[in-house]
């Protein structure tokens, strides 16, 4: 619900240089700093340094980019982060391993899933905890959806960038069928928590699996929608083809992972390399690039959403065969149903124990890396013994692809940044966290 | 519009105060900075895509700079890095401003009580209506701007020119 404040008399409007927090508003360094990350040109006042963001419309968030410029050409791209940073890493040392998980939700927030299956993955690798198969399809299930949604986000904004606005419109009316299953699941639109340590939050409700199958009888055409709107457009194919180009050694070298490394045809998709939660039992192609431009990071994302539809089609046939329930029965760290509690002195002294203290994790390291829309995300985490960790850490891709920007970009002109840095899909949440 | 709409007769006349007039036509077309900082902001792009459509409320014209917008939509957690570029934004709206705080992080911190994040925008804009939930629905976010709009409507003119530029 919304409330709404007296509103103070007008705060006053700072004046001179500083603002209402006593920051200075003005630059005091000189030139001289940026001496060796731009060029010596820029400081002799030769080429143009133009500052983009934090608040610009096409910067997918809080990302700003200080760019040195030759007329319209890019020399160099310096991106700035850190306006996002939230202490999510910080703040779940002082959580349990349960409550953490709602935390992990919101470094990622156009794919929450993801999040919550890697810290998930990581906390079930320390402690041995098991997975009943049922838990790992429907994991499945929801990793796919959320790429699907991560994915539709990313297509509408990065046409909106490059000037085709009804793209954005219609993906959104797909993602908002997305979301409704979602909150089916989770009762959340977005930051459901339904992943978590030893299988899911619930079982699937009732009505999901008819609202699933009626989304993905009729999703596949609508991806032939944005295909025609884009893939043969004159226009975008002329903003796209050729730009931002990363050759194969050069994106491994740069460290690139998901579509972006996948666009420049390197072969590795953690799904299939180090399968997680079944999915070597799941056929599904792993659609690769050739050029390595936008064009082609485009081209790949739209055909993993084919892909999704198809993983997700299985997931529901494997649904009907697996046995299990929808999460471990381990008490010791999965609460008891409900129904237990009344019947069993046990169960209440297990539910008291995991919501008062929760779980213990022993001290040892784990990484634990999967592939999430965007990249490999990987969760480095070290127990302590007790119910909180002592460090866990987020190899995020947007991170790691924030940083290539300045490779993608150089010898480009201005207007194409925008499109590079679409296509890297960066989400500043993911990067800053 | 149900003022003065009651008071158009057949004589094609309308009559109704200053006021009236002025708060309608500010509130037909509140156009909203083009803004966004973590995952609220995604709420927002959903509450201005076609199911939730803001622009039934005349809003559907997202201004990518502040001197040509009424109302920021404060939609994400503020980092201390972030905070002074909000003041510096709020600074070049022109008045009369609005600023809503969507969701919790916005509000009041939310869940991270921590080095990182200012705890709520209030510490450094004026807040006008302060929206709930993490992140809030698009019905949520559209009942936050039909409140401000409410506000809008009980301005009076005599107060402005009181209180001066905002």
């Amino acid at each position: 619900m919304a409330t709404t404040s007296k509103r103070p008399a007008a705060l006053e409007i700072p004046t001179g240089t500083e603002n209402a927090l006593g920051q200075a508003q003005t630059w005091e360094g000189s030139l001289e700093d940026l001496r060796g990350l731009v060029s010596d040109r820029a400081i002799t006042g030769e080429t143009m340094l133009l500052n983009l963001g934090p608040h610009h419309p096409s910067t997918h968030g809080v990302l700003r980019l200080l760019l040195e410029l030759d007329g319209e050409e890019i020399i160099s791209c310096l991106p700035d982060i850190g306006f996002l940073h939230t202490g999510i890493e910080k703040n779940i040392e002082s959580k349990t391993y349960e409550k953490a998980v709602t935390l992990t939700d919101r470094m990622d927030y156009l794919a929450p899933m993801s999040n919550n299956m890697v810290f998930s993955m990581a906390v079930e690798k320390l402690t041995g905890l098991d997975v009943p198969e049922r838990a790992q399809v429907i994991r499945v299930i929801c990793l796919e959806l959320t790429r699907l949604n991560s994915h539709l986000v990313w297509l509408g904004t990065h046409a909106m960038d490059l000037g085709a606005m009804s793209v954005f419109l219609y993906c959104f009316r797909e993602r908002e069928y997305i979301l409704d299953l979602f909150e089916k699941l989770g009762g959340q639109r977005m930051m459901t928590s339904y992943i978590r340590p030893g299988g899911v939050w619930r079982d699937l409700t009732e009505d999901f699996l008819p609202a699933l199958e009626k989304f993905l009888g009729y999703f596949p055409g609508r991806i032939d929608d944005y295909e025609k709107l884009l893939t043969d457009n004159p226009i975008w194919i002329d903003r796209t083809q050729g730009i931002g180009v990363v050759e194969p050694e050069e994106a491994i070298a740069l460290a690139l992972s998901g579509p972006c490394l996948r666009g420049s045809g390197v072969n590795y998709d953690i799904r299939k390399a180090m399968p997680y939660s079944g999915y070597e039992n799941y056929e599904f192609n792993v659609p690769l690039g050739e050029h390595g431009d936008v064009y082609d990071r485009y081209i790949i994302r739209v055909q993993e959403m084919r892909e999704s539809v198809k993983i997700i089609h299985q997931g529901i046939k494997k649904l009907a065969s697996t046995s299990g329930h929808f999460r471990s029965d381990n008490r010791k760290f999965v609460p008891p149903p409900r129904a237990e509690l009344g019947r069993s002195m046990e169960a209440v002294i297990h539910h008291f124990k995991l919501w008062t203290e929760g779980f213990s994790v022993p001290d040892e390291e784990v990484y634990v890396a999967i592939e999430s829309p965007r990249g490999e995300i990987g969760c480095y985490l070290h127990g302590t013994g007790g119910n909180k960790p002592r460090r866990v850490h987020f190899k995020t891709p947007s991170f790691i692809h924030i940083s290539a920007l300045g490779k993608l970009t150089s010898g480009h002109m201005l207007a194409d940044l925008v499109g590079i840095v679409g296509s890297i899909d960066c989400v500043l949440g993911d990067s800053d966290r | 519009m149900g003022v003065i709409s009651s008071k158009l007769g057949d004589l094609g006349v309308v009559t109704t105060t200053l006021d009236t007039a002025v708060n309608w036509a500010r509130t037909g077309a509140m156009w909203p900075l083009l803004f966004g900082l973590a995952c609220c902001a995604i709420e927002m792009m959903s509450t201005q895509a076609g199911d939730y459509d803001l622009s039934r409320f005349g809003m559907e014209l997202n201004r990518a700079s502040p001197r040509q917008s009424d109302l920021i939509i404060v939609a994400g957690r503020v980092s201390r890095k972030m905070s002074p570029v909000i003041r510096q934004l709020y600074d070049q709206m022109a008045a009369p401003r609005y600023v809503i705080a969507m969701g919790d992080c916005a509000s009041c911190g939310g869940v991270y009580n921590n080095y990182a994040i200012v705890q709520g925008v209030d510490e450094i804009i004026p807040v006008d209506v302060y929206v709930a939930g993490c992140p809030p629905r698009p019905e949520q976010l559209i009942q936050g701007i039909l409140t401000l709009h409410e506000l809008v409507k009980g301005e009076r003119l005599k107060e402005w020119v009181v209180e001066g530029a905002r």
